[in-house]
C-alpha cells in the first residue's frame, strides 16, 4: 500500500501543471498545486507507517491530506481515503471484494461531504462509474487485475463525460454554462489515482 | 508585484503575530497555528468562531473580542482553513453553552468547517454553524453553489456575538444569527485586482476605463465587465440590485459602505454621500452608518454596499457593547 500511494503521489506531481491548467478554466486554478502539496506531506509519513496495516495507512493519508491540502479537494480526498481505511482497519492484505467495499466506502464519504452525485462535473463522474465497473467484475467472480482494468476504462470515460456536462457543484457551477466543454480536474485527478493503483497491484 | 512582505511563506503566521501583538490585552494566538482567540476566555456564554481565507483583513481576527468572536481562524491567502485548525479553535473557546461556527458559503470552507465541528462532536462539544450568503451578485439557484458570503458577515458577528455575550443559548444564537443572514445584502465592485503573494501577479487585468461589476472578495470575476463611471452611477447600480432582491422601502436599515482594501476614505465617503441620498429617497431610513475596511481583497480598489434591515431586537444587539480591534461600540 506504502507504495502504492507513493506511486500516486507522483504521478500527482507529474500531472500537476495540467491540473492546474483545467482547474483555471473553470474555477480558481490550484488543484494540481494544492493535491501535490498534500501528497508531498503523505510521502513524508510513509516511511514511519512501514508495518502498519492498511486501514492505518489509509487514515493517515486521509488525515494528512486533510490537514494539507485546503480548499474543497482537501476534506473530499481526505474523507474519502479515511473512509476507506476504516473498511480496511487491520487487514495486511487486499482483495477484490475488500477494494469494492472500500471503495463503496470512500465514494459514500465523498457524497456525505460534498452533497454532490454523478452529473454534476465533479470527481464522483470518474469515482462512481468505475465502482459500478470494479463491482461488477468482482461479482461476477473476475479476478481484481481484470475488473480494476475495467473500472479505470470507466473512470476514463467519466472523465470525458465531464467536459459534455455543466457544473452545478463547487467553484465552477459560478460560470454555469460557461463550463460545458471543460474537463473537470477532481474527476481527473480521480482517475490518475485508480489508474496508477492498477498500474501497482 | 510590490508588496510589504518578508517571505511569501510567513504572510499569514506574521500577519497573525502582529495583530495580536496590536492588542495584547485583549487577543490570543494558538500555538498551533493561525488561530486567534479572546486572551481572556469567558465561560457561560456560547463561543462564536468564524474564520477563511486570510486576504480580508480585518476579518476574522479583527473582530475577535467582546460583543462579537470568540475565536478566528485564518487559512492561507484565500485558501479555506483546514479541519483541524478551525477544530483547535473551537477547542480553545468551547464552553457548556456550545460553539457556533459562522461561514462565508463557499464549497470549501463549508465542508473544512463541517468535518471540523464533527471532531468538535465526537470530543463532546456542542457546536453547530450558520452560513452567511449575502451576495446578490451571484445568482442564487439549484444550479450553483449559491450566493457568496461577503461582507454582511461582520454584521452577522456583531450580532450575534452581542446576543451570545448576554449569555443566550446556542439555538437563541443560531436563530438571531439566521435573521441577520435572512436580512442583509451585499454588493460589491472594483477598479483593481489583487494579487495574491504566492502567485505573484493579479488575479485578473483591468484597462484604465474598465471596472468590474459584482466582484467577490478573491478577486473572482464579477457578474459583468463593464466602461468605468462615475463614483454615484455605480452606487447606483449596486443599490438597485441590492434594493431589487429584498424590500427595505419602508424599513430601517444599518449600512455599511465597505472598502476592497486598496480605496481610499476620500473615495468611500464619496459614494456613503450617494447612498444617503439614495435611500432618502427609497423611503428607506438609515438608523446606523459603517465606512471603513471591514471584509477587504487585499490591495483591491473598490468598495461593496450592505443593507442590513433592522427591528427592535436586531437594533438592541447592533448598538450591544463591541471591544474588537476591529469595531467598537
Amino acid at each position: 500500500m506504502i507504495d502504492i500511494l507513493k506511486a500516486i503521489a507522483a504521478k500527482i506531481d507529474e500531472e500537476k501543471d495540467y491540473l492546474t491548467e483545467l482547474d483555471n478554466e473553470i474555477a480558481d486554478g490550484d488543484h494540481g498545486v494544492n493535491m501535490a502539496k498534500g501528497f508531498d506531506a503523505v510521502v513524508a509519513k510513509l516511511d514511519a507507517m512501514a508495518g502498519k496495516d492498511i486501514g492505518s495507512i489509509l487514515k493517515t493519508t486521509g488525515m494528512t491530506l486533510v490537514s494539507t491540502v485546503g480548499g474543497s479537494a482537501g476534506p473530499l480526498y481526505g474523507t474519502a481515503f479515511m473512509k476507506a481505511g476504516a473498511k480496511l482497519a487491520g487487514k495486511n492484505e487486499m482483495d477484490g471484494k475488500d477494494l469494492v467495499e472500500a471503495m463503496e466506502a470512500a465514494i459514500g464519504g465523498i457524497q456525505m461531504r460534498g452533497k454532490a452525485t454523478t452529473g454534476e462535473k465533479t470527481m464522483l463522474d470518474a469515482l462512481c462509474p468505475a465502482f459500478d465497473a470494479l463491482k461488477e467484475g468482482i461479482e461476477a467472480g473476475e479476478d481484481l487485475k481484470d475488473a480494476l482494468t475495467k473500472a479505470v476504462k470507466a473512470a476514463e470515460d467519466g472523465v470525458e463525460y465531464t467536459k459534455t456536462i455543466k457544473a452545478t457543484k463547487g467553484r465552477a457551477s459560478y460560470i454555469g454554462d460557461r463550463s460545458i466543454g471543460h474537463q473537470d480536474p477532481g474527476a481527473t485527478s480521480a482517475f490518475y489515482m485508480l489508474e496508477t493503483l492498477l498500474a501497482n497491484i | 508585484m510590490k508588496k510589504l512582505i518578508n517571505e511569501v511563506v510567513n504572510v499569514e503566521e506574521e500577519m497573525i503575530l502582529g495583530l495580536v501583538k496590536s492588542a495584547p490585552d485583549k487577543l490570543r494566538k494558538l500555538d498551533c497555528g493561525t488561530v486567534v482567540v479572546r486572551a481572556n476566555k469567558k465561560e457561560g456564554k456560547v463561543a462564536l468562531v468564524s474564520g477563511g481565507g486570510s486576504g480580508h483583513e480585518p476579518a476574522h481576527g479583527g473582530y475577535v473580542g467582546e460583543g462579537m468572536l470568540d475565536g478566528a481562524v485564518a487559512g492561507a491567502v484565500f485558501t479555506s482553513p483546514t479541519p483541524d485548525q478551525i477544530y483547535e479553535a473551537i477547542k480553545a473557546v468551547a464552553t457548556d453553552k456550545g460553539v457556533l461556527c459562522i461561514v462565508k458559503n463557499y464549497t470549501g470552507d463549508i465542508m473544512n468547517f463541517e468535518m471540523a465541528i464533527d471532531m468538535a462532536k465526537d470530543e463532546g462539544i456542542k457546536a453547530d454553524y450558520v452560513v452567511v450568503n449575502d451576495d446578490v451578485a451571484v445568482k442564487d439557484s439549484l444550479y450553483t453553489t449559491g450566493r457568496r458570503g461577503v461582507a454582511g458577515t461582520v454584521l452577522v458577528h456583531k450580532i450575534a456575538g452581542a446576543l451570545a455575550e448576554k449569555g443566550a443559548s446556542l439555538e437563541e444564537v443560531k436563530a438571531v444569527a439566521e435573521k441577520v443572514i435572512a436580512n442583509v445584502r451585499t454588493m460589491g465592485m472594483a477598479i483593481t485586482a489583487c494579487t495574491m503573494p504566492a502567485a505573484g501577479k493579479p488575479g485578473f487585468e483591468l484597462a484604465d476605463n474598465e471596472m468590474e461589476i459584482g466582484i467577490g472578495i478573491h478577486g473572482e470575476p464579477g457578474t459583468s465587465r463593464e466602461a468605468l463611471k462615475p463614483a454615484n452611477a455605480i452606487a447606483e447600480e449596486l443599490l438597485n440590485k441590492i434594493t431589487d432582491d429584498i424590500d427595505f422601502v419602508g424599513k430601517e436599515v444599518a449600512v455599511i459602505v465597505n472598502g476592497m482594501g486598496g480605496t481610499p476614505l476620500m473615495e468611500l465617503y464619496i459614494v456613503n454621500n450617494f447612498v444617503h441620498d439614495y435611500l432618502d429617497k427609497k423611503g428607506i431610513k438609515i438608523y446606523d452608518t459603517m465606512v471603513g475596511n471591514y471584509m477587504t481583497s487585499i490591495e483591491m480598489a473598490g468598495f461593496s454596499i450592505t443593507l442590513l434591515r433592522l427591528d427592535d431586537e436586531l437594533k438592541s444587539l447592533y448598538n450591544a457593547k463591541a471591544d474588537t480591534p476591529a469595531l467598537k461600540r
